[in-house]
């Protein structure tokens, strides 16, 4: 096991109650590291990030640093977008950072401003987390009486206005190119890329920086620290520590603080510090390692260090951070559907592949689980998958304009081919189910025979 | 119901003066509007069209893609039963069943006497609290269903003190003094920041 004492980065205050208060802020050291950075030339900042090799926590893991270098140069005015949209089932770490440590973001965001040179920065927040909006609105408001942020910040020639922003309940939004377009009063759907990198055409088309709250929270420690200090911590390719949320059939859930791409899996799932095992001594059946849309993982995955490329090779990812744990009690059909429930109601409809084709999988699950499956309905499955992602590979092929269609794939392509017999279990509960397909000849019913699809929940469409 | 009252067209103008352009504030004033009536009604969303300059179908088409968005009057409180994976796993299915019977309702819908809304929602970020819910956004951790009766007992006697009608989204507002205001960045200036003036890279190594 690789349990290490390394140091918490960004949830060092957590064991204060009033760590959201910029009185404890500035007791632990809070707001040094911006006079530190607008003490140093703002490429200099920009370099320190880079030579830390943070990874974006957001979920595609991209260099924080080599990111505040693309803005093209000599475009004016550059913003900044904070990603604080946090909803993809099993994640829950940007929230916590939001309620419990805002002025560390805000520090974050004021270093992140002051090195790219944003002349404005936006921080949007899930609309239904009430306690982050009030508890960064508090913040924000100490932070501007006490000359943190606003104009000429701590007599310097730095001005930045931070302004929070409302979202409204979409996990689409969460999107970068889509968090822009809602950002700018519209409905949140993605953007094309190219040409619309967020770097080069972003907010109103000038160069933006999209970043996660996690990401941004890991900035003051660095600038205060150094470079060298966070390099040192994880292993070659992954720096640093992270928050992994760990959720469902475990003793103890919670969220953990590890050093980045030294713990293991087993390490998370098992240890007594962090979720203590499955809970009822029972066995493990699967666990997604990154999100609902990461591909999941068994048994022969708990020896792997949560490390990015150790798991982008190993055929899943990290994404958000977010592990849930199913139990040998678990119905896989049942899981897959509902993970795949979710894309279907959150699919923005912009694109017919993800639009159509979540929806098709979302019903055809359902038929099974409700005992009126199809003998052909597994390769109906995969096959409206395919049309989503072609080759169902991983790293996905897209068809869609964004990632969100080929994330419903993930969860049927890891239950059917792990799990195939339970599908069949379910399928073969309906005495109809060889009959009717052998009735057609055909082999295969085709999606467009299902009923007018009427998905869960969400009205994004 | 109605347009904004003069003080909530004050706050609508504060917000409106931080944001590059008017459109971008679209988002804020609905939840505003909200907040006031519960819902969105028609006159407000007219009111908020005419603020930031765009049709009142512009609004519909925008606030209509937003699951906080209520078109129609919901009641005083939103019970947000989350029953995504994690959740899932731990008896939300269980959970969001006894609130119907409990409530005489099926998720999507409020109870006779107008107090509680019904839902059945996606991940609320909790996930490690599952089985959870929100009320009026407010969080309730690992519930049960003996906890779930006790929530709507105390809502309905006006005991949840953490829990503000439905539509007020946070209990403390943004604030920009005017003196420390930077000001929005207008798009179109092509201005170059105070403090890159002269930095070689131009912050683009
Ligand atoms: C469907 C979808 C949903 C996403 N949701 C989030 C989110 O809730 N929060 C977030 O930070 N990034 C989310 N992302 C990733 C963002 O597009 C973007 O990569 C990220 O905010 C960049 O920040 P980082 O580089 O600091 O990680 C999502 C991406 C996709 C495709
Ligand atoms: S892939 Fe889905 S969510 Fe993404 S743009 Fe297309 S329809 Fe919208
Ligand atoms: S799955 Fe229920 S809060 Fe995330």
């Amino acid at each position: 096991m690789a349990i290490t004492d390394a140091p918490k980065i960004v949830t060092s205050r957590f064991r204060y109650d009033d760590a959201h208060t910029l009185a404890r802020y500035e007791a632990t050291g809070g707001y040094q590291a911006l006079r530190k950075a607008l003490a140093m030339p703002p490429a200099a900042v920009v370099e320190e990030v880079k030579a830390a090799s943070l990874l974006g926590r957001g979920g595609a893991g991209f260099p924080a640093g080599v990111k505040w270098g693309f803005c093209p140069p000599g475009v004016w005015p550059r913003y900044l977008v904070v990603n604080g949209d946090e909803s993809e089932p099993g994640t829950y770490k940007d929230r916590m950072l939001m309620e419990r440590d805002p002025h560390q973001i805000i520090e974050g965001v004021l270093i992140a401003s002051y090195a790219v040179g944003c002349s404005q920065a936006f921080l949007y927040v899930r609309g239904e987390m009430a306690l982050a909006q009030e508890r960064i609105a508090a913040a924000l408001n100490e932070a501007y009486a006490a000359g943190y942020v606003g104009r000429n910040i701590l007599g310097s020639e730095f001005s930045l206005d931070i302004v929070l922003h409302w979202g409204a309940g979409a996990y689409i939004v969460g999107e970068e190119t889509a968090l822009i377009e809602s950002l700018e009063g519209e409905r949140g759907m993605p953007r094309l890329k190219p040409p619309y990198f967020p770097a080069a055409k972003g907010l109103y088309l000038q160069p933006t920086i999209v970043n996660n709250i996690e990401t941004l929270s890991n900035v003051p420690w660095i600038v205060a620290n150094g470079a060298e200090a966070f390099s040192a911590l994880g292993a070659e390719t992954s720096k640093g520590t992270r928050l992994f949320a760990v959720s469902g059939h475990v003793a103890n859930p919670g969220v953990f603080e590890v050093e980045y791409g030294v713990t293991t899996f087993r390490d998370l799932i098992y240890a007594p510090v962090y979720a203590g095992g499955i809970r009822g001594d029972r066995q493990l059946k699967a666990f997604i390692p990154g999100g609902a849309s990461s591909p999941w993982f068994f048994e022969e995955h708990l020896d792997l260090p949560l490390e990015k490329v150790t798991v982008d090779r190993a055929g899943s990812m990290l994404g958000s951070g977010a592990i849930v744990v199913m139990d040998e009690t678990t119905d896989a059909v049942r899981a897959c559907h509902r993970v795949v429930r979710f894309f279907a109601a959150e699919s923005c409809g912009k694109c017919t592949p993800c639009r159509e084709g979540t929806t098709w999988l979302e019903r055809i699950l359902k038929r099974i689980l409700d005992g009126q499956g199809r003998a052909s309905d597994l390769e109906l499955l995969l096959d409206v998958a395919d049309n989503i992602s072609p080759g169902i590979t991983w790293p996905p092929k897209q068809t869609t304009i964004c990632p969100l269609g080929p994330s419903a794939v993930s969860p049927v392509a890891s239950a059917i081919r792990r799990f195939r017999h339970e599908f069949e279990a379910h399928i073969a509960r309906n005495p109809k189910a060889s009959g009717a397909v052998d009735a057609t000849g055909s082999g295969a019913a085709r999606p467009a025979a299902l009923e007018t699809p009427v998905p869960f929940g969400g009205h994004h469409g | 119901m109605a347009r904004l009252s003069p003080e909530n067209e004050a706050i609508a103008r504060e917000i409106l003066s931080r944001y590059p352009r008017r459109r971008s504030a679209l988002i804020p004033l609905l939840h505003l509007a909200q907040e006031q009536d519960g819902y969105l009604a028609e006159d407000a969303m007219e009111h908020v069209a005419q603020l930031v300059g765009c049709t009142p179908a512009q609004v519909l088409g925008t606030a209509s893609f937003y699951e906080m968005f209520k078109l129609e009057p919901v009641g005083r409180y939103v019970v947000n039963i989350c029953t995504d994976i994690a959740c899932m796993l731990l008896g939300a299915d269980e959970l969001l069943h006894h609130a119907e019977e409990q409530l005489g309702v099926r998720a999507g819908q409020t109870t006779a006497d107008g107090a509680i809304t019904l839902e059945g929602v996606t991940c609320i970020a909790a996930c490690t609290e599952a089985p959870c819910l929100q009320v009026n956004y407010r969080y309730r951790y690992r519930m049960t269903p003996e906890a779930f009766d006790q929530l709507c007992d105390d809502l309905r006697a006006g005991r949840a003190e953490d829990v503000p009608p439905h539509g007020t989204l946070a209990t403390v507002r943004q604030r920009i003094p005017a003196d420390r205001a930077a000001g929005p960045a207008d798009p179109s200036s092509g201005a170059e920041p105070a403090w890159m003036k002269g930095a070689s890279t131009g912050g683009a190594a």
